[in-house]
């Protein structure tokens, strides 16, 4: 849907998006989920090249989760029901079978029928259509990507969802973008010669706020990803940054330094109804919502040094969660409220790490190096964070238990500043 | 004269790229040779009213200070280029100045726009000290947004952590 509308824009952008989306992104896939479930997935009868778009989608969503093993196909390709065999599939050790077919309708839409079998018990567990405009053959693979994993796991599927980055390239180039939750179908929401940071999804999805340097200091923006129309939502003396949306999409909490130093605030997406949360008088920033909405993760160095905080957004005690050795940033939330994600920083080196609120204990779920602003997928499974390879910033995940990690090396520049989108 | 006064120009432009070298970390070996600034025509020349501000041989050629890991006060070394800056404004009033402050990229990207912020308030308050006025003086901050080098090691981060006096 935002894609759609994005596309509508001025012939520049529209070059601009053409080339990153023809550019291959390269994914590396490290580790293995404890219990994969053994898939095989047909690649899909009809019409041969957009069958095999949506497969290669699918196969890759599904291995990127850790939670699948794919069975060679090979020498086999039934498209219907009535055309398989199950002992070929139980041969293989495959416990389920994808099948499908997939066709272009005359009215331009993309059509594609699947069904997903369960090879032990052999039975249906999914027939279903998805359907989807011509130019949008990766969604419709996600979408069923999507099925297939909530089947089989029992949790949400994240693969149709997006994600947001800001991309540098050199001194003076950044640009704001937009992408699959796979790295996959980027687009630019702006271009431009002064630094982007801090993106944040408003809770349906529809719109971004983030910092941007254009007018020379730090300035919040909330911008349409439908419409592209944007406002100005803090624009005060000194710094403005890292916007928040509140659950209910009514408020956000912004870090102004307009009153000295940096301080969380409250305001409506308008810009008006301005509050003064926190009054450390230290750096208090990074704040984030608590899906219930009535708290804040925030960083703050009010203790000598930068570590995790949290209040209540009515105003309320003040209480510090992390401790031990080295320096902790960008809390989120896991979206069931039970813990959190941050970046732990010791030694000199960057780490993903989650704390779960009831034991208070820190998991470290990355080896460790250049490893920063992490935000959890909506279903709490995948992390995605900024990292670093082949001496350039890149976009990785990894599994919320650290078994799976994936690296994702967009086609140039570095990619900074990843945050997972909304379900649409 | 015309020649004279770009020859000074080009002068101060050698010089204020080699005071935008921050300090030698301790352990660095010998410093580079300084770049012979052309020589300037030998005197008596018709004397010129030079702004100080113009002057390479003055301490206001220099309008950048350091800092160490995390902090944002002024350090001793860096104080009297401060206090320079603070004495030119305050004799000055139509002047005003931009102050940026930088962070090192060890930390997250807010934190770090939140520590330049503060490294250029820092700066601003010993500016009024000196005897500045506030109004002369606005800070903005970078973060590690616009660093002047980008590899992993102190030798870079002891540049981008810093800020910058600019007048407008």
């Amino acid at each position: 849907m935002a894609s759609q509308i994005l596309r509508g824009v001025v012939g520049l952008l529209l070059l601009a998006q053409a080339s990153m989306a023809s550019a291959a992104l390269s994914i590396e896939i490290i580790g293995a989920g404890e219990h994969q479930i053994p898939i095989a997935i047909v690649p899909f009868g009809g019409d041969d090249k957009l069958a095999l778009s949506i497969n290669a989608v699918i196969v890759g969503d599904l291995q990127r989760s850790g939670l699948f093993r794919m069975v060679d196909p090979i020498g086999k390709s039934p498209h219907q029901l009535a055309d398989v065999s199950y002992p070929d599939w139980q041969v293989r050790g495959a416990d389920a079978l994808v099948i499908g077919t997939a066709a272009l309708q005359p009215n331009g839409r993309i059509e594609a029928s699947f069904r997903l079998l369960d090879v032990v018990k052999q039975a249906q567990l999914i027939g279903q259509s998805v359907s989807a405009n011509g130019n949008q053959v990766r969604a419709v693979g996600h979408r069923i990507s999507d099925l297939i994993y909530q089947k089989l796991t029992g949790d949400e599927g994240v693969f149709s969802t997006r994600i947001a980055y800001v991309n540098r390239q050199g001194k003076r180039k950044y640009n704001l973008i937009v992408a699959d939750s796979d790295g996959y179908n980027e687009q630019n929401v702006l271009e431009q010669s002064e630094p982007i940071m801090s993106p944040a999804w408003s809770p349906d999805g529809s719109h971004l706020a983030y910092v941007s340097f254009e007018t020379g200091h730090a300035v919040v923006y909330v911008q349409s990803l439908y419409t592209r129309q944007r406002g100005v939502l803090a624009d005060f003396a000194g710094s403005n940054s890292a916007p928040a949306w509140s659950p209910d999409g009514k408020h956000l909490a912004v870090v102004l330094t307009r009153d000295g130093s940096s301080e969380i605030y409250l305001v409506r997406p308008d810009g008006s109804g301005l509050r003064r949360i926190t009054f450390s008088g230290s750096i208090d920033t990074e704040p984030n919502f608590s899906p219930g909405g009535q708290s804040l993760l925030f960083t703050s160095d009010r203790g000598g040094s930068p570590q995790i905080y949290t209040t209540l957004v009515a105003g309320g005690p003040e209480q510090r969660l992390t401790f031990g050795d080295g320096n902790n940033f960008s809390p989120h939330y896991s979206p069931d409220g039970k813990g959190f994600v941050y970046t732990h920083f010791v030694n000199g080196q960057f780490f993903i790490a989650t704390q779960d609120f009831q034991t208070g204990q820190m998991e470290l779920l990355t080896q460790g190096g250049w490893e920063k602003n992490p935000s959890f997928a909506p279903n709490g499974k995948l992390i995605l964070f900024a990292s670093e390879g082949r001496g350039r910033g890149i976009l990785a995940t990894v599994s919320s238990d650290g078994r799976v990690q994936e690296h994702m090396f967009t086609q140039s520049g570095d990619a900074r500043e990843p945050v997972w989108g909304p379900h649409l | 004269m015309k020649k004279l006064l770009i020859s000074i120009v080009l002068a101060n432009l050698l010089v204020a790229c080699a005071s935008e070298k921050p300090k030698e970390p301790e352990a660095a070996p010998a410093p580079t040779p300084i770049v012979e600034a052309p020589a300037p025509a030998p005197a008596p020349a018709p004397m010129v009213a030079v702004d100080p501000l113009n002057d390479p041989a003055s301490i206001l050629a220099k309008r950048s200070v350091y800092f160490p890991f995390d902090v944002s006060a002024v350090q001793e070394a860096d104080k009297p280029v401060v206090m320079a800056h603070a004495k030119y404004l305050s004799e000055h009033a139509d002047r005003k100045v931009r102050v940026e402050g930088n962070a090192d990229e060890r930390g997250s990207n807010e934190y770090n726009l939140a520590l330049g912020q503060r490294r250029a308030e820092s700066v601003k308050k010993m500016l009024v000290l000196g005897g500045a006025m506030a109004s002369q003086i606005e800070t903005v901050s970078y973060g590690e947004e616009k660093p002047v080098c980008t590899e992993h090691n102190e030798a870079c981060w002891s540049q981008n952590r810093r800020s910058d006096i600019k007048y407008q």
